[in-house]
Order: C-alpha cells, then structure tokens, then sequence
C-alpha cells in the first residue's frame, strides 16, 4: 500500500489535502508552510511547480506561479525543497505540475529523483490517460502514484478508464472551470461524486472551488477527501509571519471533516 | 503517416486538462463525419465563393520578378479575401462546424487581430456570440482590428497575463473554453493545439493549396518550383503546402520571425531554435528555456509572435519534405517596401518575411522557374508599426 493510499485507510476519518505553490512568496515561506499545515491537520500537501502557461488555473494560482518563476524556482529546486520538507513532515507530498517543465527535466530522472526527495505522488492537470502510458511506466516503477483527474463532463467510459488507471487517488474537478475560489458549487456534485465511487476503487478527493470549511464539509458527505489550493495561497498573501489566519483555517477546515459523520 | 490517433509522426497529441476531452472527442467525432458530407463542403464552397470571394487570384508579380532577376515570382492572394487575410477561410469553416455542435457561443484568441476579425465576421454572419481573447501588447498594436472586432460586434478580452500577446491570449481562450465547453466553440486560428485542431484547421485552409495547384496547371501547365510561406502557428503555409505534398518536385519553404536577429535571442524562430515541448496541447517545437518555462519572443509581426509552431510543421521540417528559414524584422520592413513599391500592393507584416526570403532565393534560380509566394494578409493594419519603425530609421 503506498503512503497516500495508507491515508485514507484511517477509520472515520476524510482527507485534507492542501496545495501550495513552490517558492511562492518565497522557498522559506514553503518550507515553513507545510509542516504547519500538518500540525494543523492536512494529510497530504500536493506542491506546485510553477509553470509560465498554468492554462487550468484561475487568477490566484497564475500569480503564485508567475511569482514563483521570477522568484527563480525550478524543477531542481522544487525537488531539493520536497527533499528538505521530507524530513520536516512525515505527510505524503505530492507534486502537480504541468507537463512540460516535467518532461525537460527528463521524464525517468524526474520520477527517480521524486523519489530521493520524498515526493509520494504525482498530478499533472493537462495529461489524460491518453498521453500518460510513459509516465504512467515511470512512476510505476518508481513507486510514485500519478493521480489522474476527472470532470464533471467526463462520461461513464472516461471515469471507467481513470478509475483502472489513477494511482493513489482520484482528483475529481468539481466544476467544468479553472482554478479558484466560487463561492458556490455545483448542485449537481454530490451526484457526480457518488457515480465516480461506483466505479472507483481509489479513494475520491474533490478539487477547484472549495474555499471554506462549509464547503469543505458539504463536499466531504461523498467523498474521501478534499484539496484546498487557491484559498489558502490568497490567505497567505495577507498572512502575518506566524502564518495565523492560514493555521486557524485549517484548523477550521479539520474540525468541520471531522465533524461529518461517517 | 498517423502512428496514433492526433499524431503527425512524433508530433501533435491531446495534452489538456480532462474537462476539454469528451468536447474534443466530439468535435473530433463531427469534423471526421465531414468527409462524407457533401451538403457542408457545398455550403462551405459557397461561402468561400460568395462571401470570401474566392478562389482568390493567383497573380504574376512581374516587376518584382524583374527587380530580383530570378525565377518567376507569383503571389497567391488571400490579402484579397474577405477581412484581408486568409483566416477567414477556417473561420468559416469552423463557424459552420459550430452550427452543427449546435453551440451558439464562438470564442478565440487572436495574435495581429486577423483571426479576430475573421472570427468576430463569421459569428455576425451566423449570429453567434463571439469573445476574442488578445494580449494588452497586441492590442496595442493593432488598435485598428481591435476596433474593427467591436464593430461586428464581438467582445475583445484584453489579456495582460504573461507577455500579454498571442501565447497568452491562448491561455485565456482555454479557460473560457473549460468553464463554458457546454456552451462554446472555440475557434482556434491556426494550426496548432490538440487533436483535432492542427488537423482540422489545415484542412479549412488547404483550399489555398488546392486552388494555387489548379490555377498553376490551368494558367502555366506545370507546378510551381517552389512554394514559400511565412510561419507563425503556421496556417497558411500548412494551408498551401498540403495539397502539393506528394509533388514531391515542389519545394516547401516556411519562413519563420528572426526578429532581431536569432542570435540575439528576440525572436520567434521556433523550429529554427525550438526543442521538443508541450506547449498548448499538443507536442511540438517549442521555444524554451531548460526548465520547460516558455519563453518569450519576439517579432515585428504580432502574428508571428509565437513560441510554438503546428505539430505538423515540425513533423516536415524533420522528414526534410519542407525546409524552414528566417528573415529578421528589418529584413521584413525591406520585403514590405519593395512589394509596395514594385506592385502596388502592401502587404502584412507576417507575409512580408515570405517575401523577404523570396527576394533572397529569386536571383539563384533559374528564370523558368516558378516560386510561389502565400500573401497570406494585407497591410493595413500594421501601417502604425511600419510607419514608427520607418519614422525611427529615416
């Protein structure tokens, strides 16, 4: 059983997951954000390399991505700080990324050094199942779960195809959009989520839009999880050194998973 | 040729988020039930013919060919379609394609303003809402496209992420396009992003192709010797370059944005420069740094300003069956003067680094030979940008 899979295997229990973006505002600022979001109950921390044409991310995330790049991040550097965050937190770390930073690092060296830095698994937003069979090897042998993500226009056959091969988790959009806060989601969700569990034996994780604990909260009645990104980069754009308002919301966050009864 | 399905050899593929892929496979469902369907290529050939005005001439530019002392020089003329450039002809065609997803929304991005405009025309034709996305810097630039869009009554989005210029406004396009894919089309411009794109585009557009090699036999009775087109994305030269693939005695000549020079490092040389990458959903040349980041890049001609270039393109240039060269913004300037000058015709930007490498290749020919050259636009929309760029020389 890989580490992300052992984490939904706790007992009444729903997975936080956050997103952060590598080197935004700055590398100390990442590598103190994340254990702080596992003290305060995430249980995986996917990490973003940012890339110059984010074309799945709103607003927020193109910022922290564009910042990040003239902060001078790259693929080696993102590696070297999951290295680094490996030994701070024992939580599974996951990077998402685009394809292509990936690919010129070197598809092979890429998943071999994932796994010297502690990096557990993998989310790559623009590649389908169709175009993941190299990947899909690499990290295979590697011991690296690639994630592979589903949408709320995926038809049966598509959630048929990502349920054989996503690895880990199911990244499930929660709205056919971008990136970024909503302050509502779609009605017909839950719906969706519960026609994914049909055919998925992964566990199910929500994403894209979730900004608040209720939200949170009304997401997890179905599904095992959720991923919080585009919120908790706003909060840490106003956020005092202590990092207090981005601890309290994951606190808040936590409390009210655990709060759903099972 | 296709290995897998999108495929042109190595090159092309479906790199996008899961939300675009069940409209892709439709669109790809719909565009492949075409072949068989006669009652759209007759509404399409009406159109090109009552709307655009086609077939557009092919035109022998005679004191252009006595200034070089060379081979024959001919101009395919899509300035003279209908908004000025060939991007009319895939505009239609996709716009018809819309009708039949039965979509009412178009969006798109546009680079010099001449997709837009293409598009914001065929979506008053056919009354569909249109949204045109276009970098702040090309707006800028082509402040007269700009204003001629919002008279046909689109809504142009200006785009200040990134470069703020075409690549950007593509990026913008496809975040219009996953949250409103039940809704809309997107109409891309040119012969790049994923499966179907670079294949379908190319095939709206090879009607330039199609009519240059009938007019060549009807007019001359041969084919030319050498075709030459300016690449950007890379749809007019895909255009006319596809159907005289298997002329295997025509030479196909793309010429790419060398801005200030390649080794300067501003411009947009792609497949001069480029290395394989992922850029816009499909596997191409790229212009890229070592960490995968795009890079910007820069032209004269904003429709040149790209840092990708079509899958198939680079399929071509790797097979040899078309060769690539560059021609620098100056460069460009002088082809756009002297076609002004020898012809009495201004043409854009982007077609004037087709005629600058013609104007090299010319005097080492032969003088029964034949080169054809895709006048892809006309000019007057860059008049501003010639004028400073004039203005600071003189």
């Amino acid at each position: 059983m890989s580490r992300i899979e052992s984490v939904f295997k706790q007992k009444n229990h729903k997975a936080l997951i956050a997103y952060v973006t590598v080197g935004y505002p700055s590398i100390e600022a990442t590598l103190k954000v994340v254990p702080l979001l596992a003290e305060c109950g995430c249980d995986i921390v996917e990490l973003g390399i940012p890339f110059s044409d984010p074309m799945a991310d709103g607003a927020t995330i193109q910022r922290a991505s564009f910042k990040a790049l003239e902060n001078g991040v790259h693929t080696a550097l993102c590696l070297a700080t999951a290295k680094k965050l490996s030994k701070k937190t024992s939580i599974p770390l996951v990077f998402m990324t685009y394809f292509n930073p990936i690919y010129q690092y070197g598809l092979a060296k890429f998943c071999n050094d994932c796994v010297a830095s502690g990096i557990d698994g993998l989310i790559v937003p623009e590649l389908p199942p169709e175009e993941g069979d190299e990947l899909e090897n690499l990290t295979g042998k590697s011991g690296v779960d690639l994630i592979y993500l589903l949408a709320p226009t995926s038809v049966e056959e598509r959630i048929k195809l990502v349920a054989h091969k996503s690895r880990g988790f199911i990244y499930l959009v929660s709205i056919a959009g971008v990136t970024g806060t909503r302050t509502e989601l779609p009605p017909e969700l839950g719906k969706f989520i519960l026609k994914v569990k049909q055919f998925a034996k992964q566990p199910v994780c929500v994403g894209f839009g979730i900004s608040t604990p209720e939200q949170a909260a009304q997401v997890a009645q179905n599904a095992d999880g959720v991923i919080i990104g585009s919120r908790l980069i706003q909060l840490m754009e106003t956020d005092d050194a202590a990092m207090t308002a981005t601890q309290m919301f994951v606190k808040e966050t936590r409390k009210a998973l655990d709060s759903i009864k099972v | 040729m296709v290995e897998k399905q999108g495929y042109f050899g190595n090159y092309g593929g479906r790199f996008v988020p899961e939300t675009l892929v069940p409209a892709l496979d439709e669109l790809t469902t719909v565009y492949q039930a075409l072949e068989n369907d006669t009652a759209f290529w007759q509404e399409f050939q009406s159109l090109c013919h009552y709307y655009i005005g086609r077939p557009t001439p092919l035109y022998f530019a005679e004191r252009l060919t006595a200034h070089c002392g060379g081979a024959k020089i001919f101009l395919k003329r899509e300035d003279l379609a209908h908004t000025g450039a060939h991007k009319i002809n895939n505009a239609v065609g996709q716009a018809l394609l819309t009708k039949k997803l039965g979509k009412k929304r178009i969006i798109a991005e546009t680079g010099a303003g001449q997709h837009g405009v293409a598009t914001a025309a065929v979506a008053a034709l056919m009354g569909m809402e249109c949204v045109i996305y276009m970098g702040s810097d090309d707006i800028e630039r082509q402040k007269l496209n700009v204003f001629r869009m919002r008279l046909m009554g689109a809504e142009v989005r200006p785009v200040s992420s990134g470069s703020r210029t075409l690549k950007d406004a593509i990026n913008e396009a496809f975040r219009d396009w996953v949250s409103n894919v039940s809704t809309t089309h997107y109409l891309m411009g040119s012969v790049v992003g994923p499966h179907p794109y670079p294949a379908m585009v190319r095939d709206f557009q090879s009607v330039i192709g199609k009519e240059t090699r009938e007019q060549s036999l009807k007019d001359y009775q041969r084919l030319p010797d050498y075709i030459v087109a300016c690449v950007g994305g890379g749809s007019n030269s895909m255009g006319i370059f596809y159907p005289f693939l298997n002329d295997k005695d025509v030479k196909l000549v793309g010429v790419e944005a060398a801005g200030h020079g390649l080794e300067t490092g501003e411009h947009a040389a792609t497949l001069a420069k480029g290395t394989l990458g992922v850029l816009h959903g499909a596997k191409s040349y790229v212009l890229q740094d070592k960490d995968g980041q795009i890079l910007a890049t820069h032209s004269i001609s904003a429709g040149l300003d790209y840092p990708g270039v079509g899958p198939e393109h680079s399929f071509l240039k790797d097979s040899g069956r078309a060769t690539y060269a560059s021609i620098t913004d100056k460069e460009a300037l002088e082809g756009f003067q002297l076609l002004c000058r020898t012809e009495g015709i201004i043409p854009a930007l982007e077609s004037s680094h087709a005629i600058a490498h013609t104007v090299k290749m010319a005097p080492t020919l032969k003088k029964d030979q034949i080169i054809v050259i895709n006048l892809s636009g006309r000019g007057d929309k860059d008049l501003d940008i010639v004028n400073q760029a004039l203005g600071a020389k003189q």
